[in-house]
């Protein structure tokens, strides 16, 4: 899980040719990536070469199972991830607001954010049992753990002059949270959102090696016991790619959302 | 004689500071006529903006009682508009918005929002920039945009703290004129915060010279000078010895405050 500060959810600066630059070593540096693996691979290591890889990818495209389990496996960690951030844009905004709610709730969230949702994981199979629900609970922890904080904080650092000129053109309680206090800290959810995407994400697979009847993390862990490499590749690697288009859908929806702020 | 538009009457505030009360305002009396254009000068940390947002509702006092319009104040109103040296738009909304933001809350309809947001964003310049952020703006857009934003609500009191402290000296040169001339048509009651003692002078029908520890009055001085006034005035005698009376009221208490320290 990428520890994302608030500088990284910024746009990107125009294009420039430092830019152009840095894309091209990206891409050199992927190019030479998968060249050494194919290296490796050839000197006799143990792994399975990149045509291998996307032959077993193409053949799971086919026989549908790779669809399956992308599909099970998004749908639990947006299930969770979704469940997750409303929660936790509910809960950071009562904390931000009301003195009693945060002392309430600061430390049953302290108290869990030193938890990794994982650990949860066998209490939760135990209450819960070894449906969908456990697996969304444990995911839906994350994402509300990781993006709680970034909102309450989102909330209590609005600047006091906006809410002044808000009160002074007018605008009682209810108008100050939603015209003030909640476009105010959108910046700050976004971050907490992206930060629990991340999280999300990893303890989903986590969550399916353990206990799960499809899913990428189940299908890897099915293919371990047959020494099935290329299988556990694909699996590594559709986990990577589907992780960093979410992020980055995030990402663009966030620079649209806070395209007002200051010297970004 | 009439009710004054602003009373302020043994105004006093203190914050406690941690076992300590610090106090802001040790009693402090004055008065504001309608139509009356009043600047208070004073050194940093004598109370000027705590003066002010008891005025503007934002903040209680201790002790002494602040009225507008012969009622004391209980919060912010829409007849007092505040505008601030830090600008304070929303920086989500465009300078329209920004605009209609106070209308919007008074609930006025939106035909009636978007023509009188038009009329005083076309008042103070910026129809250029109507559907700009305030990323966009320089400082001195930014504060013609909030002061724009002030007017649509039609205050008949204007409180402003510092509001062209962080400008360049020409722009505010020139936002000082705006504002006169604007003032000399619709005459409402203004209450002007700043630590420039020309700007003082010449905005002013009086200066409200303020002192420190406790915050207080010093000295209120008449100016006694025609309207309109121009840049030309600026360089007049009479100008130059009301200005040598404010500086010398400012900088002769840090005289006296300094050794006592
Ligand atoms: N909320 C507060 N708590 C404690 N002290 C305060 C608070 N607000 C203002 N003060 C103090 O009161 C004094 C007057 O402040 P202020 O009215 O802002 O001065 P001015 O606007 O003249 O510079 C300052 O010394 C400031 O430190
Ligand atoms: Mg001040």
């Amino acid at each position: 899980m990428a520890v994302i500060n608030a500088d990284a959810t910024r746009a990107a600066t125009p294009r420039t040719r430092k830019s152009r630059t840095f894309l091209v070593l990206n891409i050199v540096s992927v190019v030479a990536g998968v060249a050494i693996w194919w290296g490796l691979s050839l000197a006799g290591l143990q792994f399975p070469s990149p045509a291998e890889v996307v032959a077993a990818g193409w053949t799971m495209i086919q026989d549908g199972s790779l669809v399956t389990d992308v599909g099970a496996s998004l749908g639990r960690v947006l299930a969770g991830f979704a469940l997750g951030s409303v929660a936790a844009v509910l809960v950071g905004f009562v904390m931000g607001w009301y003195t009693v709610a945060r002392g309430l709730f600061e430390p049953w969230i302290q108290f869990f954010r030193t938890i990794p949702p994982l650990a949860m994981l066998p209490l939760v199979l135990v209450l819960m049992g070894i449906g969908e629900s456990p697996k969304i609970f444990v995911i839906f922890l994350a994402a509300f753990l990781a993006c709680v904080i970034s909102t309450y904080q989102g909330v209590v650092s609005v600047d006091r002059t906006l809410i002044n000129a808000g009160r002074v053109l007018g605008a009682g309680d209810g108008t100050i949270f939603a015209r003030v206090v909640v476009p105010a800290s959108t910046p700050f959810i976004l971050v907490g959102m992206r930060v629990g995407l991340g999280s999300a994400w990893g303890t989903l697979v986590a969550a399916e090696l353990l206990a799960a009847q499809a899913g990428l993390g189940h299908r890897m862990q099915s293919a371990q016991l047959y020494y099935d490499l290329p299988t556990i590749f694909v699996g590594i690697i559709t986990i990577g790619v589907l992780g960093l288009i979410m992020d980055r859908l995030l990402m663009l929806a966030g620079n649209k959302l806070t395209a007002w702020q200051e010297n970004r | 004689m009439s009710t004054p538009k602003i009373s302020v009457r043994d105004v006093e505030k203190i914050f406690p500071v941690g076992n300590e009360n610090f106090v802001a305002l040790g009693g402090v009396s004055l008065d504001i006529a309608d139509n009356e254009f009043v600047t208070v000068v004073g050194p940093s940390g004598c109370g000027k903006s705590t003066l002010l947002n008891i005025l503007a509702g934002l903040e209680k006092p201790t002790g002494g009682t602040a009225l507008v319009d012969g009622k004391p104040v209980s919060g912010p109103g829409p007849e007092r508009g505040v505008i601030f040296q830090q600008y304070a738009l929303f920086p989500w909304l465009t300078v329209r918005e920004n605009v209609e933001f106070g209308m919007r809350t008074a609930k006025v309809p939106g035909d009636e929002r978007r023509r009188r947001a038009e009329h005083f964003i076309r008042l103070v310049g910026l129809e250029q920039f109507a559907d700009a952020l305030p990323k966009t703006l320089s400082g001195g857009m930014k504060q013609r945009c909030a002061i724009a934003r002030a007017y649509a609500v039609n205050p008949s009191i204007l409180l402003m703290d510092e509001p062209f402290g962080a400008l360049d000296a020409l722009t505010r040169v020139r936002l000082q004129e705006q504002l006169l001339e604007t003032w000399s048509k619709d005459r409402r009651t203004v209450m002007f915060i700043t630590h420039d003692v020309d700007e003082a002078v010449f905005l002013a029908n009086r200066v409200v010279v303020m002192g420190a520890r406790p915050g207080r009055i010093v000295e209120v001085i008449d100016v006694d000078l025609p309207y309109p006034r121009d840049e030309d005035m600026r360089l007049s005698p009479e100008f130059g010895e009301l200005r040598n009376r404010v500086w010398h009221s400012v900088y002769h208490q840090r005289q006296i405050k300094e050794p006592a320290q």
